[in-house]
């Protein structure tokens, strides 16, 4: 049923934060573009309903019910389960998943995805991050360079807005900053005695986070105030996401059309012409199926969902769907693990509190394995953390009960600082996605199963995630600091990557330089998916830069007759 | 810090991590939605035991938060069977030690009567828990505690009304310090004891 309406120069799947970012930059370079998202739509603002909410407005405080619990026993597995972003997260009823090994994924079918949930932490990968598969005989080699991301991350940059310093730092390299966040007091002190300890081989600075400092009119987003409440939706429109950035411009062009409700069931492949022709939609709400036609294609469903779109894609011409001729669909699964660290608590300061919330809090940038430094393991982590007062939550066994109890807990306690480990996840062949053969979801479509497993690698890297975090305090002259080697399972990270990755050889991968597949090359995947290696640092920015270079590439190919 | 890594850390001033939250009872099944397990004389009851551990002073104290009702909602809705279980025998126990030693309902007791009591059951619920964090690492996503043993009941009341209290607005807006916009960051803004926390 392919008609004239049904054809655009482009379609985008999913909506988050490189679906997004395809959306503006096809549209802005004069494409017709169909958006198409699974779930419904969330208006900028309006379809906000929590941002102006606080724990007394919501029936149980902001926790999680039993019910929602037994609806929801993935989620509950950390913090997401709670009353003010729920309904921000897929219906696990309605999208199963198995968990061959256990498996934390944490999903937003809903326009905007994750964009709207992220943690905002945007960090560039350095030089190191794209030749050290190369240079240690780690999986495949990526086929660019920093050099080819720099200026993209340029571009990225200054149009998300990201807050921050500029730390000459080669591990972290600096990249174009509104004026940063402030460090607190106690923050700015552990980091200058930290500085004096380790020589500088160690540092602690401001994260650097897609929030905004100063207002940015041409967008119509107003800088933070201080709420601390992105996850919510932010009706200032001061953190990046689809709704608040990408979106909006990407309307204004008259070049876009939206379509939520809208889950992709594969591409259509033109065996002859070797090309993909277009894209099958199951409509969510009526159960119909429809065909969409266009010259390129950009899958941004999120790292797992693109792959499952590929994997259901060409399957008459390749058993396990487009891609696959690489043997490496649905493989090399990565994540940042997590949930290991220290905290402990800083003496003085009491004559000093805060005022207003910020949205980041200090980073650790990664040393181990640089510089001078020889671990026996690979690769490296860097540390997320911050410094408060402790409230009305602390401990105070001394005092049982009445009005000294109460007192002590209107006021604020003693400093305290902790920070949590970020390690780098390496590709392995044997942690992979696969379509389960039995189970189906509500639409009677496959869904995934999942093997992924912590490696050696990672579980050494822990010891010294958690040493070093103990060490790091200490040296600052932090008192009673406690380590912790949590409990982590591949996904908490909600940094899911990998299963169509970026190569120099289609025998061994799934995308080209340019995040082309290599079997169907007007065939984009710029999300996680298509990441090689993982670094340790947050990754939605280079997704953004990824995802602006492919578009770039694409029109300036289109306008060739090269796809 | 982290968010996840802060919620790990909340000890709720009971010295075990909040129960509802992570389950010192996983898998355990809930109870059907539909029995409701406190009546009026329950959140009465609630109402004066919070507002014993959290009395009205120059600020409004537990029963001018509505807190009993807010408990008796979280029991209902955010415990397991379990943990319901554990609550519904300990406000019985609460009134069998009441009997016992004064003769009379806690209702029935006078402002410093229930203080005795709910400090000895404070101590009480203090040893059991010591016991409990004992058989822990120092791993503080341990910290919820050793799932093999449970809480003392006395625990949950105290938990809950400090919960319940400073998550109100009352609790936070009249007892503690909150600006829904602040608008700017100060990360050394002058302090002086007295000065009351912020409720976020």
């Amino acid at each position: 049923m392919t008609t004239a309406q049904n054809h655009y120069d482009a379609i985008v799947v999913g909506s988050g934060i490189s679906g997004g970012w395809a959306a503006k930059e096809l549209t802005e370079k004069g494409l017709k573009v169909l958006l198409l998202e699974r779930g419904r739509n969330i208006e900028h603002i309006k379809d906000y309903t929590n941002a102006m909410k606080e724990a007394w407005d919501y029936p149980h405080r902001d926790r999680p019910t039993e019910q929602m619990k037994q609806d929801y026993p993935v989620l509950k597995r950390d913090y997401p389960l709670n009353e003010s972003t729920f309904g921000m997260w897929a219906n696990e009823k309605d999208s199963p998943y198995t968990e061959k090994k256990r498996f934390d994924w944490y999903r937003g079918y809903h326009m905007g995805g994750r964009s709207l949930l992220w943690g905002r932490q945007s960090y560039r990968f350095n030089e190191r991050d794209f030749t050290a598969n190369l240079e240690e005989g780690v999986a495949v080699d990526w086929p660019i360079r920093y050099a080819d991301l720099a200026p993209w991350y340029d571009y990225v940059e200054r149009f998300a807005g990201i807050s921050g310093n500029r730390d000459g730092l080669d591990v972290l390299p600096d990249g174009q900053y509104l004026p940063a966040f402030e460090l607190n007091i106690v923050e700015k002190d552990v980091a200058a005695r930290i500085k004096k300890a380790f020589g500088g081989s160690r540092q602690l600075i401001c994260g650097r986070t897609a929030n905004i400092t100063q207002p940015k009119p041409e967008q119509n987003r107003v800088n933070c105030q201080y709420r601390a409440k992105c996850w919510l939706g932010c009706p200032f429109g001061a953190y990046f996401s689809t709704q608040s950035s990408t979106l909006p411009v990407a309307m204004k062009t008259g070049n876009l059309t939206v379509r939520p409700f809208s889950i992709v069931t594969q591409v259509l492949y033109d065996k002859d012409k070797k090309r993909a022709r277009g894209v099958e939609v199951l409509d969510s709400e009526t159960n119909q199926t429809v065909e969409f036609t266009s010259k390129i294609i950009f899958l941004n469903a999120s790292a797992f969902n693109s792959t499952w779109i590929l994997m259901n894609s060409a399957t008459d011409v390749w058993e396990g769907g487009l891609g696959s001729s690489s043997n490496a669909l649905g493989r090399n699964v990565m994540d940042h693990h997590l949930g290991v660290g220290a905290y402990g608590e800083v003496e003085g300061y009491l004559d000093k509190y805060h005022f207003g919330r910020r949205p980041t809090g200090f980073y650790v940038p990664r040393f181990r394995n640089w510089g001078g430094d020889k671990r026996d393991y690979l690769r490296g982590f860097g540390y997320q953390g911050s410094a408060s007062r402790e409230n009305w939550r602390r401990d105070v066994a001394e005092l049982a009960i009445g009005a000294d109890l109460k007192a002590a807990l209107t006021e604020p306690g003693h400093w305290t600082i902790g920070m949590g480990g970020f390690g780098e996840m390496l590709p392995h062949h044997d942690n992979r996605i696969f379509l389960d053969p039995k189970v189906k979801d509500k639409w009677g479509l496959p869904v995934l199963a999942m093997d992924v497993e912590m490696k050696a690698n990672e579980l050494r890297m822990r010891k010294d995630m958690m040493q070093d975090a103990v060490e790091f305090f200490e040296a600052a002259g932090v008192k009673n600091v406690h380590g912790y080697n949590g409990d982590y399972a591949p996904g908490m990270g909600i940094h899911e990557m990998g299963t169509a990755r970026m190569g120099r050889d289609p025998k061994t991968s799934v995308l080209n330089a340019n995040n082309q597949v290599w079997d169907a090359p007007n065939v984009f995947v710029t999300d996680g998916a298509c990441m090689t290696s993982a670094s340790c640092v947050n990754p939605s920015l280079t997704y953004m830069a990824l995802t602006a270079r492919a578009a770039n590439f694409a029109v300036e190919a289109l306008k060739k007759g090269e796809l | 810090m982290e968010r996840r890594d802060l919620l790990k850390m909340i000890a709720a001033a009971t010295g075990l991590a909040f129960v509802g939250g992570e389950a010192w009872a996983a898998g355990v099944k809930t109870t059907s939605a539909s029995k409701a397990l406190f009546g009026a004389g329950d959140i009465m009851l609630l109402d004066e035991i919070a507002e014993t551990i959290l009395p009205r002073t120059e600020t409004p104290g537990a029963k001018d938060a509505a807190c009993g009702a807010q408990m008796a909602v979280m029991v209902q809705d955010c415990y397991d069977a379990k943990q319901q279980a554990l609550f519904v025998a300990g406000l019985a126990a609460l009134q069998a030690s009441c009997k016992q030693q004064y003769q009379r309902d806690f209702l029935q007791l006078t402002a410093a009567e229930r203080t005795a009591l709910l400090t000895q059951l404070d101590k009480d619920a203090s040893a059991r828990n010591a016991a409990i964090a004992s058989n822990d690492s120092t791993n503080v996503s341990n910290r919820k505690g050793d799932a093999s043993i449970e809480p003392h009941y006395f625990t949950l009341l105290k938990q809950l009304s400090i919960f319940v209290f400073f998550t109100s607005k009352v609790g936070a807006t009249e007892v503690l310090r909150y600006v829904a916009v602040p608008g700017r960051y100060d990360g050394a803004m002058p302090y002086k004891k007295g000065d009351k926390a912020w409720a976020t």
